[in-house]
């Protein structure tokens, strides 16, 4: 390794250091602005939340991108070791998705339980004819 | 790279050829080097399970506690800063890994006083990220009373007025909306859950927040915590080794420097993950 290429060395980590600290406060004041800290008002707007969430799991990624690639110098590894180690990350990534899904969907469930619970029997309804229901059945309803 | 000469060339385009014959490291890289990045991939499956623990609860829950008004309190007296503490928690971080970097680098160079030099400030950078979260679990522990199975920080889900103050923020007679926060404070013993009235006329209590919330919080940021910890553990042995001159001897550019720089870089890289889903969406 030359001199120079030392000199260079040095430089590109301290644009490393710049560029994660920068991307770090684009992240921090997006994630102000879409909670309504920077301009009152804007937080109630859905566009806003997924936007800015969206905006910020994007830079977030690119700067795990960074620290692999720069950091930890996967860029100079073979292409075989970075398959083995990226591709089961990947994989993961979209188990991860199913399961915050899966989340989702426990929560519409839940509300569902939540209003059917509040559903009430119309006791006007005469059912003698057709089965006998004990007086304490409609608790259950 | 441009000082590769020709001949290097042609000997990694036969390498396929050579690489069951026996004598040469798989992926060109060191048997240490490659079973780092492979604990590395089992210790992030570990942490991605965490998250997708913490991501499911947090979607399954109609509220979740809001960040911004969970963490806005810092050192010195200062209260309503959202993330502004954490945020030079992170920069600890990421400066101690751009040290880490000029410690690898000038273990390539065969220059001891530099590896110990900058390793011993990526020490002191992960040090302060350790007492940085002390007091941040501190703070959350004895004064906001958060604990494992309690989470004090709610969510309104309609607007309404209160008929109690609490002594610290909320005066009887002030209103909130539906989707504002609030922190049930812990009074002689005892949460103090205050009631209100809502806008369609009826008297509640303040609920607590979601319960997984502390739990999540203490392990995922504790396990994190607990890999810089272990990491300044490791860095100050691999500092007190290559100032004693260990490494000088091995003639391999310092390579042990470089497989800890591997963990620390991936401790930096679990918490760009942690700060995005605890304290940034």
């Amino acid at each position: 390794m030359g001199h120079g290429n030392y000199e260079e060395a040095i430089k590109k980590v301290y644009i490393g250091l710049g560029v994660l600290a920068v991307l770090t406060l684009v992240e921090v004041f997006v994630s102000l602005f879409g909670k309504g800290h920077i301009m009152g008002g804007v937080e109630d707007m859905k566009v806003v939340l997924w936007g800015t969430g969206l905006l910020i799991i994007v830079l977030s990624a690119y700067k795990a991108y960074y620290i692999i690639y720069k950091f930890m110098h996967m860029e100079q590894e073979v292409s075989g070791l970075q398959l083995s180690v990226l591709l089961p990350m990947g994989l993961l990534i979209w188990g991860m998705i199913a399961f915050f899904q899966e989340g989702g969907s426990w929560n519409a469930r839940r509300q569902q339980i939540k209003e059917k619970d509040k559903i009430q029997v119309d006791e006007s309804v005469k059912l003698e004819g057709y089965y006998h229901v004990p007086d304490d059945t409609k608790r259950y309803f | 790279m441009a000082t590769e000469t020709i001949a290097e060339h042609t000997e990694m385009e036969h390498q396929g050829q050579d690489s069951w014959s026996g004598g040469k490291e798989p992926f060109e890289a060191s048997y240490g080097k490659l079973m780092m990045w492979y604990f590395l991939l089992s210790d992030a499956f570990t942490f991605a399970g965490f998250l997708i623990a913490y991501g499911a609860l947090r979607f399954s829950m109609p509220t979740w506690p809001v960040p911004d008004f969970v963490f806005s309190t810092a050192p010195f007296g200062i209260h309503h800063a959202p993330l502004i503490f954490v945020t030079v928690m992170s920069f600890l971080l990421i400066i101690s890994s751009v040290t880490m970097v000029r410690a690898v680098q000038e273990g390539h160079r065969e220059n001891k006083n530099g590896v110990v030099f900058w390793m011993i400030l990526t020490v002191i950078g992960g040090a302060g990220f350790l007492g940085c979260q002390a007091w941040e679990w501190n703070n959350l522990i004895t004064v906001e009373h958060m604990s494992v199975t309690t989470n004090p920080f709610g969510t309104h889900i309609e607007s309404g007025v209160y008929l109690e103050g609490d002594g610290h923020g909320i005066k009887e007679g002030d209103t909130f909306d539906a989707g504002d926060s609030y922190l049930i404070h812990y009074h002689d013993g005892a949460y103090d859950q205050l009631s209100y009235r809502t806008e369609s006329g009826e008297v509640k209590q303040q609920e607590f927040g979601p319960k997984a919330f502390g739990a999540l919080f203490f392990f995922i940021t504790g396990f994190h915590g607990f890999h810089v910890f272990s990491g300044v553990a490791f860095l100050l042995i691999i500092a007190l080794n290559a100032a004693s001159g260990l490494y000088v001897k091995r003639k391999n550019g310092y390579e042990m420097v470089e497989k800890i720089g591997l963990y620390w870089h991936f401790v930096d890289l679990v918490w760009v993950f942690v700060f995005l889903v605890f304290y940034l969406l």
